[in-house]
């Protein structure tokens, strides 16, 4: 049999689909008109199954899985939008709201916040959680754009955009757990790194984490969309 | 034995605040202070944020007035940045703040003040307010929405929300004026003229009738400061600050923003939240002065539009000299009410007001910057430093309720001489103590940068410390 026929066929959300293997649930979900929702995915970059929001339920198993990076098998049963899965994707989110300090009236990309729309999708009322009011510094060093660590949820957009597009692997990870926080180089200054100015990391990022200076979220809202058609175009080369 | 009154919570203000009187053994006043009961700490964090993200955080102090903090904050940065905006951006903001004036008055006159003008001071308190006033003559209470709905509109015009509009930057402004928009306002305008046509008249009908709130009504000289336009009109966005005394003559002129705390000192008083600012050469409390709608028709010569122009002629015949009676802010009001709409529609004239180029940029120049601006109360003052990456190290905020907390107090002690009498009050009387305070329309939420809850007191306190009298109302 050729690659081209080796089908896989699964049901998600009790409707029949086929799939090529390999591909993620969340791939073949999102071909078949079917939303899953993500904050840590984006098209054009690796996935990590950082956030955890496309946990999806398969049939027969107890354990949920991350739909990012779940492939597909022959015969599956996966569930995208069960009471659980909903109960669960809010607390990730009030989680996300409590860690840090997200405070959408005053934020350079309220409006555009892709953790405020998720939240609204998601129903998101009230944070049960206390918040932590933990306490982290703006770097403001670099001359076009700031990283306010109090408005980052860890999607590491920011690294997989810096080491796979643009190639510099200027961002990266230290730390653990509350503690964890995106860096650049080995944590110097981002004005003093060796960023190389594309503003590629401050376009991915989801939250007003990473901004350009000067400018609230009305007039520029970002636009993660053109890292599919970069991919596209070195392909082509 | 000498006791304290308390009115806990003053009602009909912008946040929340109470009133004690303190009585003496023989039952007489000896002592009123207006108490703001709230803290919020604005200035402190704010520390850390990057300069630009200011009018935006600072514009959240308050959704009466947010526009007055964005101007304020915006000049401040701009100081940090050291640019001057574009004239059509300074324009721009101009008719924002005119409009934010026109609502905030609005609000002020006929739904705070108008129940005890045209209701009376002794009208039963379940009807005393603005829906009594609007069953009782609709087409005044039409009118107060009216005009609020104008102000509010244009501001959403603008800056796309009614409330905290985002479209004031350090720079500028981040959108020009469309045509379209131009004519929607210009199209609102002649309604706006009726509605306010309708209330200076009721007002002058009546005004007569309140002789004796006008003579203890916080009714005594002080001096007054305000921004003034270069040629002595009126001016609400730029201009420099004037400080004139109690018979008018100039103490100093041409305070601008980078100079304000050279001039201006602040005091501080165990029973408040709010400070008490003073003229450093007068020194406190003597260098208290007075802000708001009743100071800038005291210090300027003109308004600079027709209509207002010959109100203002007829508001200066009220006193030889600064009027120095507050119940004569509501006149104020009304006056600069007419100003704001003539104003506005003077800039929409002008057709450089369709400029494109509305917004100038640069990065930290300065490390220090100061920005003020007329908010409907009064002269608002914005000070920020930063470091060399432009986050703020240390902010002040010197808001208009605060520079009259001074001239409140000592109203607020001139009217219970007068209505409080053997330790006791009527209700008309405990009114008219509030309605001294609600004549400067303060903002308790602005001048204190405050949480909790907002209804303001009265206590009556003895001298032995036993509160004998307590009137809550929420």
């Amino acid at each position: 049999m050729s690659a081209e026929n080796d089908v896989r066929t699964l049901t998600i959300d009790e409707q029949e689909v086929s799939a090529r293997p390999g591909q993620t649930i969340l791939e073949v979900a999102r071909e078949n008109g079917i939303n899953i929702p993500t904050l840590c995915h984006l098209d054009g970059l690796s996935d990590v199954g950082a956030c955890r929001l496309c946990l999806v339920e398969i049939k027969g198993s107890n354990k949920l899985l991350p739909a990012c990076v779940a492939t597909v098998q022959e015969g599956m049963e996966v569930s995208t939008d069960t009471e659980r899965l909903r109960r669960h994707r809010r607390t990730i989110l009030e989680l996300l709201f409590a860690e840090r300090n997200h405070v959408c009236s005053v934020c350079v990309s309220n409006g555009h916040c892709e953790l405020q729309a998720m939240a609204q999708e998601q129903g998101l009322t009230h944070v049960r959680l206390p918040y932590r009011y933990a306490k982290f510094d703006v770097d403001a060093s670099h001359d076009r754009f700031t990283a306010d660590h109090n408005r980052c949820i860890l999607c590491l957009r920011c690294v997989r955009a810096c080491a796979e597009i643009e190639g510099a692997h200027v961002w990266d990870v230290m730390g653990r757990g509350i503690d964890c926080l995106v860096i650049t180089d080995l944590h110097e200054q981002w004005g003093n790194s060796t960023c190389t100015r594309c503003g590629k990391c401050v376009q991915v990022c989801p939250t007003g984490a990473l901004f350009e200076k000067s400018k609230i979220g009305t007039e520029r809202p970002k636009d993660p969309q053109f890292l599919p058609y970069l991919n596209l175009m070195r392909e082509a080369q | 034995m000498s006791q304290t009154i308390t009115i806990d919570p003053v009602t009909r203000l912008e946040g929340h605040g109470k009133i004690t009187i303190q009585l003496d053994g023989a039952g007489e006043v000896a002592s009123a202070h207006f108490h703001v009961t709230q803290v919020r700490g604005f200035e402190r964090f704010s520390e850390g944020r990057p300069f630009y993200e200011m009018p935006g955080l600072m514009a959240r102090v308050c959704g009466i007035c947010p526009v007055s903090h964005l101007i304020a904050s915006a000049k401040a940065c701009e100081a940090i940045m050291s640019v001057r905006i574009p004239p059509t951006a300074a324009q721009l903001r101009r008719m924002l703040n005119l409009a934010q004036m026109v609502q905030s008055h609005a609000l002020s006159f006929f739904y705070l003040a108008s129940p005890d003008l045209l209701l009376g001071m002794e009208a039963d308190p379940a009807v005393r307010n603005v829906l009594g006033l609007a069953a009782a003559n609709p087409a005044l209470g039409r009118a107060g929405i009216g005009l609020r709905r104008f102000g509010q509109h244009i501001i959403e015009l603008l800056g796309d929300k009614r409330v905290h509009p985002g479209w004031v930057v350090p720079g500028g402004v981040t959108e020009p004026l469309s045509a379209a928009k131009r004519d929607q306002i210009l199209a609102m305008l002649p309604e706006a003229y009726a509605n306010l046509a309708l209330a200076t008249d009721a007002y002058k009908q009546i005004a007569g009738q309140f002789k004796a709130e006008v003579e203890v009504f916080a009714n005594f000289p002080s001096s007054y400061m305000s921004l003034v336009h270069e040629d002595d009109s009126i001016e609400f966005t730029d201009g420099t600050l004037r400080l004139v005394d109690a018979e008018g003559k100039t103490i100093e002129d041409g305070i601008t923003a980078n100079r304000f705390a050279e001039a201006i000192g602040e005091a501080v008083e165990p029973y408040s939240y709010t400070k008490f600012p003073y003229y450093k050469p007068l020194g406190y409390p003597q260098g208290c002065y007075r802000v708001g709608p009743l100071a800038r028709l005291n210090i300027v010569k003109s308004m600079g539009t027709p209509k207002a122009e010959k109100e203002l002629a007829e508001f200066k015949q009220l006193a030889d000299g600064p009027v120095a009676s507050s119940f004569y802010y509501h006149h104020a009001r009304l006056v600069e009410m007419l100003y704001g709409l003539e104003k506005i529609e003077e800039i929409l004239a002008d057709p450089h007001i369709l400029d494109k180029h509305v917004r100038a940029t640069a990065g930290v120049n300065r490390e220090e910057g100061a920005g003020h601006a007329e908010a409907p109360r009064g002269v608002l003052h914005h000070h920020y430093k930063v470091d060399e990456d432009g986050k703020i190290t240390w902010a002040n905020l010197v808001i208009a309720t605060g520079q009259n907390n001074h001239a409140m107090n000592r109203g607020v002690m001139q009217a219970a001489k007068a209505y409080v009498q053997d330790g006791r009050f009527t209700e008309g009387g405990l009114n008219r103590i509030e309605a001294v305070v609600r004549t400067f329309d303060p903002c308790l939420s602005c001048s204190t940068h405050a949480f909790g809850q907002m209804p303001l007191a009265v206590e009556i306190v003895s001298a032995a410390g036993e509160v004998v009298d307590r009137v809550v109302r929420d």
